[in-house]
């Protein structure tokens, strides 16, 4: 689905100028009401189910509800995600449920330092990149013409 | 109609996109532009964070050359890419993107992207270019540099860029508006960078009701970067050259990890592999039909030709693969601790990038282990970056390129300070998620050496921009003008909805440009049928109606759209053949021609509102 918003948990981020579903939807699909003071989709059919904005939620007020049009119901799909990973439970029609926890990041969020450490030239005209060769692992840029595969 | 500001934004280099091309320009513009005392902007339709193709995340990155490990040459992976798309690939923009892809892969872990490791601390590759990673936050990390390296107030978010701005034969800017606020933004800049996406959309998706928005690219791109090009009056490439993915049925869950990673096959309903019992066919797309592994628009063709006879459901064998795997070792307990692992990773790889399958595997009680899943072929795609190739034609890079291929400028179009890179530059496909990003290094690098260059900007016509302005919000003026005069504000004779006229491209290139419904297959009567309609499709784009800034986003993505649609049919209709025959059939024209091994491009010419169809030689580098 289309995603969804639990009326009895929604806040609307305590109504603040944009909520974090509205931030977070790439497609432009959240929307805050204004009188009720809570988000919903605007447009489900137009839902890629990312989940963007059941992640961002502060209070999980978020879920998704499977394509109606070829989905079997019963089933749902949760996460939550922290600072370096993200745990999922799987729900089956079937009642039986699954649970995997995958790391999603190795350094703290914020800190991504755009050169990696790696040191650049200065020279506008050639064709190497910022961080490059360093970051290639190599000592010149990879050339084009050798022709001998080592795979 | 409520007023409008207009906000004027300057800046030396201009970045119009947030995903990963735009990502890999704006680190790449931001450290030359400092340099040389250079100001960069960025422009994104949604938030950086999670905008483009990898919003979702990704479980594999696809291109990594392996270079330094004496893995691959340049030149094997300028091979691969040919063989897929049948022989027609710029080799110059090829073999660029793949000499600093490693690079790229190499600051994304520096960044904070888990990249498998084996043992060894070697990468674990799912298959000979790919790696696997554990890939939900892969967005979130790229754009965290990104906007490292601009600073958060050269960044703009949420504002939807429409239409280019062309002085004197060079690109100096873009115009566009907030989907959130009403402000009318002009950006102008002494060199511009389209990384827009690619375009979902165009074609008649496989579901009619909510799944309509479970396209297997994602629905947010919209075609602006091919529109933004065509009409800045850039000669475009390969916009024949559409993408089917096969994925799993419905959801378009990922199948690489199936085949590459699993080594799994595909048979028919009756058990039969097509891959076998097709291979004949292979045959008539000599040489690409010899080559391995197999093109992908022609392993698409074979299983085609299986669910033409009715030989369908095709099954991914998930639970052949997985019982040979777990085969490999004989003590029971190993073979429970493998079946877990294998389990786990097949359930991430959806979960990273295609959650809507996973809710499907659960909501159908999938057991991989215990049975086969469906696939299918998805409905059309533009996307240079993948197996696709549509996008502008570009300048190649000045050590590699033929004479031919070289206008000054790495990655600029044919227009003067005008520059592209991701689903946005043509002939250059097999890049992906990786090769985007490096794509949008090469080409940032590149267009601040231009802004450096070429400081002298024409004057900018003022007139031209009010115009601009009044043709852009009229969506908003018609609908508010003409609401009140029918009791339901969807049906009005005055203005046609953005919904409505998605439905009506989307139908019209369904059944007249080869989609799902005809399997793929057109011809010159239906192309030329088709365009007649599209001609009265664009009259009507005047009066698409727009109630609020969200639909007047809607009605400028179908007319991005549209101009797509038109690009594509004029040239599979120019291309008098059959080339890529699992991305569509000419029923008319139903074999490969030696005389077509060439680019077909062509150009539109704003100032005389007409298409120049353009035949381009094939130049090899090696």
């Amino acid at each position: 689905m289309p995603s969804y918003v639990i009326a009895s948990k929604c806040d609307g981020c305590k109504a603040l100028d944009k909520t974090a579903c509205q931030h977070a939807c790439p497609n432009d699909l959240m929307v805050l009401n204004k009188e009720t003071k809570k988000a919903y989709n605007q447009d489900p059919a137009m839902c890629w189910e990312c989940m963007c904005c059941v992640k961002i939620c502060p209070v999980q007020a978020m879920e998704v509800r499977s394509y109606a049009d070829f989905v079997p119901m019963g089933a749902s799909v949760t996460p939550l995600r922290s600072s370096d990973s993200i745990m999922w439970t799987v729900k089956f029609r079937n009642g039986s449920l699954k649970r995997f926890k995958f790391p999603i990041r190795t350094t703290p969020e914020g800190s991504a330092v755009p050169d990696g450490g790696f040191s650049s030239t200065d020279d506008l005209k050639s064709q190497l990149l910022f961080t490059e060769p360093a970051s290639s692992g190599m000592k010149e840029l990879p050339p084009v013409k050798a022709l001998a595969s080592v795979a | 109609m409520e007023k409008f500001e207009t906000v004027e934004v300057q800046s030396d280099v201009l970045i119009l996109g947030g995903g990963m091309a735009a990502c890999g320009a704006a680190v790449e513009a931001a450290f030359w532009a400092k340099k040389n005392g250079k100001k960069v902007v960025l422009v994104d339709k949604a938030s950086m964070d999670r905008s483009g193709a990898v919003a979702m995340g990704l479980s594999a990155i696809n291109q990594y050359v392996g270079v330094k490990d004496g893995q691959n040459t340049i030149k094997d992976y300028v091979d691969y890419v040919r063989n897929d798309l049948m022989g027609i690939t710029r080799e110059d923009l090829v073999a660029n993107i793949a000499r600093h892809v490693d690079s790229t892969v190499h600051l994304f872990e520096k960044w904070g992207l888990p990249i498998w490791k084996d043992k060894e601390g070697k990468y674990v590759h799912e298959g000979r270019w790919q790696l696997m990673i554990n890939g939900e936050s892969y967005k979130v990390i790229v754009a965290e540099a990104a906007k490292n390296a601009l600073g958060a107030e050269n960044v703009y978010e949420r504002v939807f860029i429409t239409e280019p701005l062309v002085e004197e034969g060079r690109c100096v800017g873009a115009v566009g508006f907030s989907v959130r606020e009403n402000k009318f933004y002009v950006f102008k800049a002494k060199s511009v960078i389209a990384a827009m996406g690619g375009a979902v959309h165009v074609f008649k998706p496989r579901s009619g009701g909510e799944g309509l928005g479970r396209s297997w690219y994602p629905p947010f791109n919209s075609g602006a970067s091919a529109y933004f090009t065509i009409k800045a009056g850039a000669e475009m490439t390969c916009q024949e050259v559409r993408f089917i993915p096969v994925r799993f049925k419905d959801a378009y869950g990922p199948v690489g990890a199936w085949f590459l990673l699993f080594k799994s096959i595909a048979t028919n309903g009756l058990g039969e592999d097509y891959m076998q019992t097709r291979r004949p066919e292979l045959e008539k797309w000599k040489p690409y039909g010899m080559v391995k592994p197999v093109p992908a628009n022609l392993r698409n063709w074979l299983m085609m030709l299986d669910v033409k006879d009715g030989k369908g459901p095709i099954y991914m064998r998930t639970e052949q693969a997985i019982g040979a795997i777990v085969a490999k070792t004989s003590d029971p307990k190993e073979r429970k601790q493998k079946l877990k692992e294998v389990e786990s990773e097949a359930w991430e790889d959806f979960l990273d990038m295609t959650i809507s399958q996973a809710i499907l595997w659960a909501a159908t009680n999938t057991m991989p282990e215990e049975k086969p899943s469906e696939i299918a072929a998805c409905e059309p795609y533009f996307i240079g970056s993948h197996s696709g190739a549509s996008g502008a034609w570009l300048s190649g890079p000045e050590d590699i390129a033929p004479k031919e291929y070289f206008w000054g400028y790495t990655n600029m179009t044919t227009i003067q300070g005008l520059f592209a890179a991701g689903d946005a530059s043509g002939a250059s496909s097999h890049k992906f998620s990786s090769g985007s990003h490096a794509e949008g290094r090469i080409a940032a690098k590149s267009a601040v050496r231009y802004a450096v260059e070429n400081p002298n900007m024409p004057k900018i016509d003022n007139a031209k921009i009010e115009a601009l302005k009044e043709r852009i919000l009229r969506p908003l003026e018609l609908f508010e003008n003409h609401k009140g005069e029918t009791t339901d504000a969807d049906v009005n004779p005055n203005y046609i909805r953005p919904k409505q006229y998605l439905f009506r491209l989307q139908k019209l290139m369904d059944e007249y440009a080869g989609g799902v419904s005809t399997n793929f297959t057109t011809s010159e009567k239906l192309l030329n049928k088709g365009l007649e309609l599209l001609e009265l499709l664009k009259e009507d784009s005047e009066k698409l109606g727009a109630g609020t800034l969200h639909e007047l986003l809607r009605c400028w993505e179908n007319i991005h759209r549209t101009w797509q649609a038109e690009a594509h049919m004029r040239t599979i209709l120019f291309r008098d053949e059959t080339r890529w025959p699992g991305y569509y059939f000419r029923s008319d024209r139903p074999a490969m021609k030696d005389d077509w091994k060439v680019f077909a491009n062509c150009t539109y010419h704003p100032n005389e509102k007409k298409w120049e169809m353009i035949k381009r030689p094939i130049l090899s580098i090696y």
